[in-house]
């Protein structure tokens, strides 16, 4: 038996040439550093490709249900969720791991960055790494998509009309975004095709020049202080550390599996966990009261666009993420020799503190997004009691006017309600009468965060509008007064 | 090897390099072939952007609409295809300003889109304001810009009143630079066609 297996072996051999071309390129050499406990530092980029197949295998599956036509999306992604056996485990699946995906990259990336690895001779395979970055994205934008409900409808609005801002081709390239003058079965079927042909077929042969430049090239050593990248020296002290070099199918190879194979469970518990991502609201833009969210890949560009100041917004939605992106590209170039080390390298790993900083903070602020008006509050979080128990006739009327005229949306009191204004609870002691009426009437002078109210709050309701806001300060705390001469 | 070496030398098939003519005919031929295939291809991906004939769409007739109060109207929209389920309707917010001194009705018809970034604004009848979700960009009764990051007031609506129905032109997803009024001049997506804004006549 065994010999007769052997016999097919050797004749499929013989022609596959397994033995002779794949075996020698699973055994390269890699620096014998590489395959020690370092070799941890190693595992990030095998562990994206992990997730990657399997993206690949659930998004086949799902792709055997799942309808890309505008009328019938939704209704296909509820039958994956509850009728479809294990259909809403797939979908759980997909997103988890793509959302994995995203964070195994960036790590990946940061991996590489720190340890100095994209210098020469790597330069390459970190330019084509940033576009495996992007490519990813894309995916997972156009992933958002597909999921066909409000957000995904909403979203594709947003992007649509940061399109519309290049300048004199903004709408044809919004029409071309779009399939055609609105967002409809002819934008979903473009993102299907995105999604599923041309962004995966880009990808995966981006992968694979990635993964032939990692083999031809050689992976970099762990990076030693005081050990300079010298481009002319650079090749031969390699080609001497692989001659002492153990083979990739091996130690390094085996830390590689268990990693990937650790992320995959990780994966799979999330997905039974948490569950798969909505769809949520019908993708019916007369349905009112949408509150659209990006995915959170997404959250930091929705906290940047929030914050930043509108002269500027342009610019960042156009500019900056090409200014970003070419950055990216230019490491290599920039920085192509000396120190790999991060305890040599303040700046680099400064960099990354500071944007990976700047990426919590903006995605924090994104999540919370305290700009956003709470449209329910003036009807759904009444005026704390506390704040009227022992409030006048005119005043407790100034609180009815207060929450009516939706003032609570933006304004919270006691900490609840929205946060686009500030918390009026003590305002009664930081501004007078005649200001808060003022402030009222006209809003914010040129242009601010408060829109002026003046036409739309009679003269009485003023009065008491302005008795409840004198009133609300601290207690012991005298009225603020405009100080005299 | 040896039995050729007597023979007188054949001309040998293509093992130099090509002559010029040769190779003018073979890079043509490619040429041909690829404009012959990637032509109607780039054709075919550029219709997104073919001129659409201007439709209007009835929202009622006028006097459904009370005097100085926003409406939320929502309508089918005539752009779009027959696969595109719900998300061909189409909401927009309509004032009925009254008569004019000639007699004439006048309307806003504002887009839901925010100015700023394409989200639902939602009117608030008790604030007189609309407000967006997104990003806090908030509007006068009248569409102006109140507060926030929008860089302008809200879209218009080309509308008319025909038969005392008012109508309006069916929309495209309106951007900055290509909005209800005036679309865009770069690209012809048959709202070019401008009709007077109101022919009640």
């Amino acid at each position: 038996m065994k010999r007769w297996l052997r016999a097919v072996g050797s004749w499929f051999d013989a022609r596959l040439k397994v033995r002779e071309v794949l075996l020698p390129v699973l055994q390269h050499p890699i620096p014998r550093a590489a395959a020690g406990p370092k070799g941890w530092f190693y595992i990030f980029g095998s562990a994206s490709m992990t997730l990657l197949f399997l993206q690949i295998l659930t998004g086949i599956g799902l792709a055997l249900v799942y309808v890309p036509a505008a009328d019938q999306a939704y209704q296909s992604l509820q039958y994956l969720n509850y009728r479809q056996p294990l259909g809403w485990f797939l979908r759980s699946v997909h997103y988890w791991s793509g959302s994995l995906m995203v964070v195994m990259v960036l790590v990946h990336m940061t991996q590489v960055f720190l340890h100095g690895a994209y210098k020469y001779p790597r330069e390459l395979t970190w330019v084509l790494g940033v576009f495996l970055l992007l490519l990813t994205l894309g995916l997972a934008f156009s992933g958002q998509v597909l999921r066909w409900d409000a957000d995904a409808y909403w979203g594709l609005g947003v992007g649509a009309s940061m399109a519309g801002r290049v300048p004199v081709l903004g709408p044809a390239v919004v029409t071309l975004l779009l399939g055609g003058p609105v967002i409809g079965g002819d934008t979903l079927s473009r993102f299907f095709a995105l999604h599923v042909f041309i962004l995966p077929g880009l990808l995966l042969t981006v992968l694979a020049a990635h993964l032939w430049l990692v083999l031809t090239r050689g992976i970099s050593t762990p990076p030693v202080p005081g050990e300079k990248v010298d481009p002319k020296t650079y090749d031969a002290a390699y080609e001497r550390e692989l001659r002492r070099g153990v083979p990739f199918l091996g130690e390094a190879l085996r830390k590689d599996a268990l990693f990937s194979a650790l992320v995959v469970i990780l994966v799979v518990v999330l997905a039974a966990v948490a569950g798969p991502k909505g769809p949520s609201g019908l993708p019916d833009p007369a349905v009112q009261g949408a509150n659209p969210r990006p995915d959170w890949p997404f959250l930091w560009t929705f906290g940047l666009l929030s914050l930043a100041p509108p002269g500027m917004e342009t610019f960042l939605m156009l500019v900056f993420p090409a200014f970003l992106v070419l950055g990216l590209l230019l490491v290599p170039f920039v920085s192509n020799r000396g120190e790999r080390a991060p305890s040599r390298r303040p700046v680099a790993v400064l960099t990354v503190l500071v944007g990976g900083v700047a990426l919590a903070v903006l995605s924090y602020a994104g999540a919370t997004a305290d700009w956003s008006p709470h449209m329910g509050a003036w009807s759904g979080a009444p005026v704390p009691e506390k704040v009227v128990a022992r409030s006048a006739p005119r005043e407790l009327a100034g609180a009815a006017v207060f929450q009516n005229k939706s003032c609570r949306d933006c304004h919270a009191l006691e900490g609840s309600g929205g946060r686009r204004g500030p918390d009026l609870s003590g305002v009664g002691a930081r501004l007078t009468r005649d200001q808060l009426i003022d402030q009222v009437s006209n809003g914010t002078p040129g242009g601010g965060n408060m829109p002026a109210y003046g036409k739309h709050v009679s003269p009485a309701e003023m009065d008491a509008l302005a008795d409840f806001l004198v009133a609300l300060r601290p207690a012991g705390r005298p009225p603020s007064r405009t100080p005299t001469q | 090897m040896s039995e050729h070496s007597s023979q007188p030398p054949a001309p040998e098939p293509s093992t130099g390099p090509p002559d010029r003519r040769g190779f003018l005919l073979t890079t043509g031929v490619c040429g041909l072939a690829a404009a012959a295939a990637g032509v109607p291809l780039v054709g075919y991906f550029l219709g997104a952007l073919r001129n659409r004939p201007v439709e209007w769409v009835t929202l009622g007739p006028v006097g459904k609409f009370p005097v100085n109060e926003a409406r939320r109207e929502t309508f089918v929209n005539p752009i779009h295809q027959p696969w595109d389920g719900m998300a061909a309707n189409t909401a927009c917010y309509v004032r009925y300003l009254g008569r004019d001194e000639q007699g004439q009705d006048q309307f806003w018809v504002f887009a839901v889109n925010c100015t700023h970034l394409g989200c639902p604004v939602t009117w608030s009848p008790q604030a007189g304001l609309f407000l967006c979700p997104c990003h806090g960009g908030v509007y006068y009764e009248n569409g102006e810009h109140a507060s926030g990051p929008p860089p302008r007031g809200l879209y218009r609506y080309v509308w008319r009143v025909r038969d005392g129905q008012l109508e309006v032109q069916a929309p495209h997803l309106p951007t900055l630079q290509d909005t209800l009024d005036k679309p865009s001049e770069v690209v012809q997506l048959g709202l070019r066609t401008r009709r007077p804004r109101s022919d009640s006549a």
